[in-house]
C-alpha cells in the first residue's frame, strides 16, 4: 500500500462573475471583482493585425513611445503622475495586437483610467522620443539577437510561416531605421481606436464602479480602428532540417513547429492533452527521456501558441552540443511513439488533473485572471470558456488524445530548425535527417 | 488624486514549533480552493565547501530525486497529477522548494515534503545524471548566453574576498564532476535538519487540521542539531576595484558597480532607505538615472540599480550587495557613465529628494509588494522568507508602514554609503558581433 496520502474531495471554485458592458465609443469593459490585495489589474488590448510586414517596427516603436510623453506631460512627469497612484504600466505589441497592462492600488483605479485616457488620445511621439527609442531598440535587437534562443526563434518562424508577419518574433533593424514619426502618429492615429478594443478589470473593485470610472475617464478616446486586411496565415510546408551555424555554440538550440487547434474548436481539449503528455509538463514523456533519463537538457518544452489567425504547435530543447543527433533521434522517436501508439489512461489521468489544476490555480490570482480573460477574448473566445473548459477535459478519452496525437504531432509535419556549431553537429545530424544549412 | 493613506492587506497567521525544532508559519486565507507550501532551509551557496562550488544548487536538485517513500521522478509525477506545480531555488543564504497545489491535496503535499525532509534518495545512478543536467543549466543560462550570470556571478568574485561570499554560486564543472554521494549525504545530514528549517502553508486550509497533519507528517523527522551559521561579514572597502570579464557572445559592453552592504536585518529601517534610493535611482522614465543616462545624454541602453545579488533586497543577511548595472554601446563611454551615476548619487547625498519624489517611490514600492503577495505561492514564499531571515513573517505586513516612516536624511545617509571608495566596478568586453 502506497504511503502517500490520498486527495480530499476537491472545493470548486467560487462561480466567476465576470461582467461586460460596451462604451457608446465600442470599447468592450469586463470587469470582475476579486478583492485580495488592494489592487486592480488593467488589461487593454488594441487590435493591430496587418497585413503588411512594415508596419511591426512602425507597431513597434508606437508601443516604445506611448509612454514618453503627452501634450501636457513629459516623459517623465508622466512616468512620475503613474508612480505616484501606486501604478505600474507597460506596453506589449505583438503582431496582433497592442497592449497596456498593468496594477494600481485600487483608490486610484478612475486617476490612472484618466492618465491611460490622456495617452491613448495625446501621446506626443515627438521626434526626440522617436529618435532616441530608434537608436535603443537597434541595441536591444543587437542584443537579442545575439542569443541563440532569439535565432533559432527567428529561423523557425520563417521556416513556417515565410513572409507573413507572423514570422516575425522581432521587427527587421532596417524597418526601424525606416520608421518616421509622421508615420507611427499616423499608425496611432488610424489603429489606436476603442470600437473593437478592449478593456479588462479585474480585483478590489466592483463592475459598476470600474465601468462608470472606465466611462467617464476614456469619454474622449472615440473613433473606429481602420486596420489594413491580414493575410490568412499560410500553410506550412515541410522542408529539411535548417541548421544555422553558431560557432562554438557549447549547445545546440532545436526547435520545432507545426500548426495546432485553436481553442474554439471541438478536439481542442484532446489536441491540449497530447501536448502535455508528449512534452507539455514536466512529467512528460520528452522530459522525462532526455532530461531526466539521459541529462541531455536542461528542460524541453512543448507548448500551443494562440494567435488571432491561428494556433502553433511549437518544441523547444536547448542541448550539448555533443548530443545534439541523440536528443533529436530521442525526439523524433518520442514524436513517432505518441502519433502511432495509443496513451494510457494513467497518462490521461495525470495530465487531466494538471490542465484542470494549473487553470485553476493561474486564475486564482487578479493578475492571471487578468491576462487570462484578456487573452481568451482578444482570439474569440468567451469568459465562459473558463468555467466550461474543465468540464470539456474531464470528458477527453484516451482515443481522442491518441487520434489528436496522431495528427498533430506525426514528426513528418513539423519543420525543425538548430542553431548551434555546424563543424561538430551537422555530420551526425544528416546521419538521422535531411540537412539544409543556413546561407546567412 | 492618490490617496494619503495607503490600504493594507490583512493577513492571519499562525505559529507553532514542533519538537523537532522545525518552525511553522501558517497563513490561512479561504478565498479561492489553492494551498501554497514552501520549506526553507537555511543554507545557500555561501555555506559551500571550498572544492566543492555550485554544490548548494546540484544538491537542490537531488532533494526531487526520489526520498524515503518515493522512487525517482514520483514526487513530479504526485505534485502534477494532483493539479499541482513544483519548484526549487538556490540563493546566497538559503534554499526553498515549493509546490501551488489544489486544497484537496493538503496532505499529500505535506507528505511530500516530509518524506523529502526525512530522506532523499541519493544514489550515483540519479547524481550523475543531476550533474549533466545542472551543467545543461549553466550552458543554457551562461555559457550560450550573451550577458548570462552577469552580473550575479562575476560581480561577487571582484566585490568580496572570502571564498564564503565571492565563488561562483552556479559552480566549476570540475567542482560539480567532483561531487560524490557521500559528499550529498554530509550536506543533507549538516544542514537539513528541522532545526534549520522553516515551513509555511498559506491558502485554502483549516489552521487546526493543518497543524495536525504538519505533527504527522514532520513530526516524525528526527530532531538535529541546528548547524551554527558562521559570520559570513566582510568590512567596508576603503578603496575602489576594478575587474573586467569577457563575454564572447556579447555585441555590447556592459558594466557592474557593485557595493558592500552591511547587515540589512539588524538596521532594517537603513536598509528600507536603501531599497527607497534604488528606485529613486533607477526605477521608470522618472527616475534619476534613466533620466540623465538613458533618455539623456543616451550614454546607456538600459541601466538598473538593485540590492541582493538576485535582485531581492530581502533575501541576503551580512553581507548584502547594492548593485548598478548597464549595457551601453560607446566602448570608450565607461567614463562618463561612471561620472554621471556619481554625480547622480552626490547629488541625493547632498541636497536630498525632491518633492514628491520620496512618497512616489514609495507609494509604488507598496504596491509592488501587494502584488507579490496576490498568488498564494508568493504569500507562502515571501512569509517563510522573513520568519527565515528576519526572525518574523509579520514583518512583511508592517512593511508598507516602515516605508512611510523613511525620511529625507536616511535617504541622504543611504547615498552617501555608495561612494566610489567603497565599491568594485566589473566591465564586461563582449566578443560578439558589430
Amino acid at each position: 500500500m502506497s504511503a502517500v496520502p490520498a486527495l480530499t474531495a476537491p472545493v470548486r471554485p467560487r462561480k466567476l462573475s465576470v461582467s461586460e458592458t460596451v462604451l457608446d465609443s465600442g470599447l468592450r469593459v469586463i470587469a470582475v471583482r476579486r478583492p485580495g490585495v488592494p489592487l486592480v489589474e488593467i488589461r487593454l488590448r488594441v487590435p493591430m493585425i496587418s497585413g503588411r510586414t512594415a508596419q511591426a517596427a512602425q507597431a513597434v516603436l508606437l508601443g516604445e513611445t506611448l509612454l514618453a510623453g503627452t501634450k501636457r506631460l513629459d516623459r517623465a512627469a508622466l512616468a512620475g503622475a503613474i508612480a505616484s497612484l501606486g501604478a505600474d504600466l507597460s506596453v506589449g505589441v505583438d503582431a496582433d495586437r497592442l497592449s497596456i497592462g498593468g496594477s494600481v492600488l485600487a483608490p486610484n483605479l478612475p486617476a490612472l483610467l484618466s492618465l491611460i485616457s490622456e495617452i491613448l488620445t495625446d501621446a506626443s511621439h515627438a521626434k526626440s522620443e522617436v529618435d532616441g527609442e530608434r537608436s535603443r531598440m537597434l541595441e536591444r535587437l543587437s542584443i537579442a539577437r545575439s542569443q541563440a534562443g532569439v535565432v533559432a526563434r527567428e529561423a523557425l518562424g520563417r521556416r513556417m510561416y515565410g513572409t507573413h508577419p507572423y514570422a516575425l518574433d522581432l521587427p527587421d533593424d532596417s524597418d526601424i531605421a525606416a520608421a518616421t514619426p509622421a508615420q507611427i502618429r499616423s499608425l496611432h492615429s488610424r489603429l489606436i481606436r476603442p470600437a473593437g478594443a478592449i478593456l479588462v478589470l479585474v480585483g478590489d473593485v466592483t463592475p459598476s464602479r470600474g465601468f462608470t470610472a472606465a466611462a467617464k475617464a476614456l469619454a474622449g478616446w472615440q473613433g473606429a480602428s481602420q486596420p489594413s486586411r491580414a493575410l490568412p496565415l499560410p500553410a506550412i510546408q515541410t522542408a529539411p532540417l535548417l541548421l544555422v551555424d553558431r560557432p562554438g555554440s557549447v549547445q545546440s538550440s532545436l526547435r520545432m513547429g507545426s500548426s495546432a487547434l485553436t481553442r474554439l474548436d471541438a478536439g481542442y481539449p484532446a489536441l491540449q492533452l497530447a501536448n502535455m503528455i508528449f512534452g507539455g509538463y514536466f512529467s512528460s514523456r520528452w522530459n522525462e527521456n532526455i532530461r531526466e533519463d539521459k541529462g541531455y537538457t536542461y528542460g524541453p518544452h512543448s507548448h500551443i501558441d494562440h494567435g488571432v489567425l491561428g494556433s502553433s504547435l511549437l518544441l523547444d530543447a536547448d542541448v550539448a552540443t555533443d548530443v545534439t543527433a541523440p536528443a533529436l533521434l530521442e525526439t523524433l522517436y518520442e514524436l513517432g511513439r505518441i502519433s502511432s501508439l495509443p496513451v494510457t489512461e494513467a497518462e490521461l489521468d495525470a495530465v487531466r488533473q494538471y490542465a484542470i489544476g494549473t487553470l485553476a490555480l493561474s486564475t486564482a490570482t487578479q493578475a492571471g485572471l487578468a491576462s487570462t480573460l484578456s487573452g481568451l477574448i482578444g482570439v474569440g473566445v468567451g469568459p465562459e470558456w473558463l468555467a466550461e473548459h474543465p468540464r470539456r477535459l474531464a470528458k477527453v478519452t484516451v482515443d481522442e488524445v491518441s487520434a489528436a496525437a496522431a495528427t498533430y504531432f506525426a514528426p513528418s509535419r513539423f519543420v525543425s530548425v538548430v542553431v548551434g556549431d555546424s563543424a561538430t553537429v551537422r555530420t551526425p545530424l544528416e546521419r538521422i535527417i535531411d540537412v539544409e544549412r543556413s546561407s546567412s | 488624486m492618490p490617496r494619503a493613506t495607503l490600504p493594507v492587506p490583512v493577513y492571519e497567521l499562525h505559529h507553532l514549533v514542533l519538537p523537532n525544532g522545525l518552525r511553522v508559519v501558517l497563513a490561512p486565507d479561504r478565498s479561492a480552493p489553492v494551498v501554497g507550501i514552501g520549506v526553507l532551509y537555511d543554507v545557500g551557496i555561501r555555506s559551500e565547501p571550498e572544492g566543492r562550488t555550485g554544490f548548494a544548487h546540484l544538491f537542490e536538485h537531488l532533494m526531487f530525486q526520489g526520498s524515503a517513500n518515493l522512487e525517482k521522478l514520483e514526487h513530479f509525477r504526485y505534485v502534477q497529477s494532483s493539479g499541482g506545480t513544483f519548484n526549487g531555488s538556490t540563493h546566497f543564504d538559503y534554499t526553498n522548494y515549493f509546490e501551488a497545489m489544489p486544497s484537496n491535496a493538503l496532505e499529500r503535499v505535506i507528505f511530500l515534503e516530509a518524506d523529502r525532509m526525512l530522506a532523499p534518495r541519493i544514489t550515483e545512478e540519479n547524481l550523475a545524471n543531476q550533474i549533466a543536467v545542472v551543467k545543461e543549466e549553466i550552458r543554457v543560462n551562461v555559457l550560450n548566453r550573451p550577458y548570462g550570470g552577469f552580473p550575479w556571478i562575476e560581480l561577487p568574485a571582484v566585490l568580496f574576498d572570502t571564498f564564503a561570499n565571492s565563488h561562483n554560486g552556479y559552480g566549476g564543472f570540475v567542482d560539480l564532476e567532483s561531487a560524490t554521494v557521500a559528499d550529498a549525504a554530509g550536506f543533507f545530514d549538516r544542514y537539513y535538519a528541522p532545526a534549520n528549517a522553516v515551513l509555511c502553508l498559506a491558502g485554502d486550509f483549516d489552521p487546526d487540521n493543518a497543524q495536525a497533519l504538519i505533527e504527522k507528517h514532520f513530526g516524525p523527522v528526527p530532531r538535529r542539531d541546528r548547524p551554527v551559521r558562521p559570520d559570513f561579514s566582510e568590512p567596508a572597502l576603503q578603496q575602489e576595484r576594478r575587474g573586467e570579464t569577457h563575454d564572447a557572445h556579447a555585441p555590447m559592453p556592459a558594466v557592474a558597480l557593485g557595493y558592500r552592504i552591511a547587515d540589512p536585518v539588524g538596521d532594517l529601517d537603513s536598509h528600507l532607505a536603501r531599497v527607497l534610493l534604488s528606485e529613486i535611482l533607477a526605477d521608470g522614465d522618472a527616475s534619476r538615472f534613466q533620466r540623465r543616462l538613458v533618455q539623456g545624454d543616451r550614454s546607456v541602453t538600459d541601466i538598473g540599480a538593485y540590492l541582493g545579488e538576485f535582485g531581492d533586497p530581502f533575501d541576503e543577511r551580512d553581507p548584502t550587495t547594492f548593485t548598478i548595472s548597464a549595457h551601453y554601446p560607446d566602448r570608450d563611454g565607461l567614463p562618463g557613465i561612471l561620472a554621471a551615476i556619481d554625480q547622480e548619487i552626490t547629488a541625493v547625498a547632498d541636497s536630498g529628494t525632491l518633492p514628491g519624489e520620496l512618497d512616489r517611490v514609495r507609494t509604488r514600492l507598496a504596491s509592488q509588494m501587494y502584488r507579490q503577495l496576490d498568488p498564494v505561492l508568493g504569500r507562502t514564499l515571501s512569509f517563510a522568507k522573513f520568519e527565515l531571515i528576519y526572525g518574523r513573517a509579520e514583518l512583511l505586513l508592517e512593511l508598507s508602514t516602515r516605508l512611510q516612516a523613511v525620511t529625507d536624511d536616511q535617504i541622504r545617509t543611504a547615498a552617501a554609503e555608495l561612494a566610489p571608495s567603497h565599491r568594485a566596478v566589473v566591465e564586461l568586453i563582449p566578443g560578439g558581433a558589430r
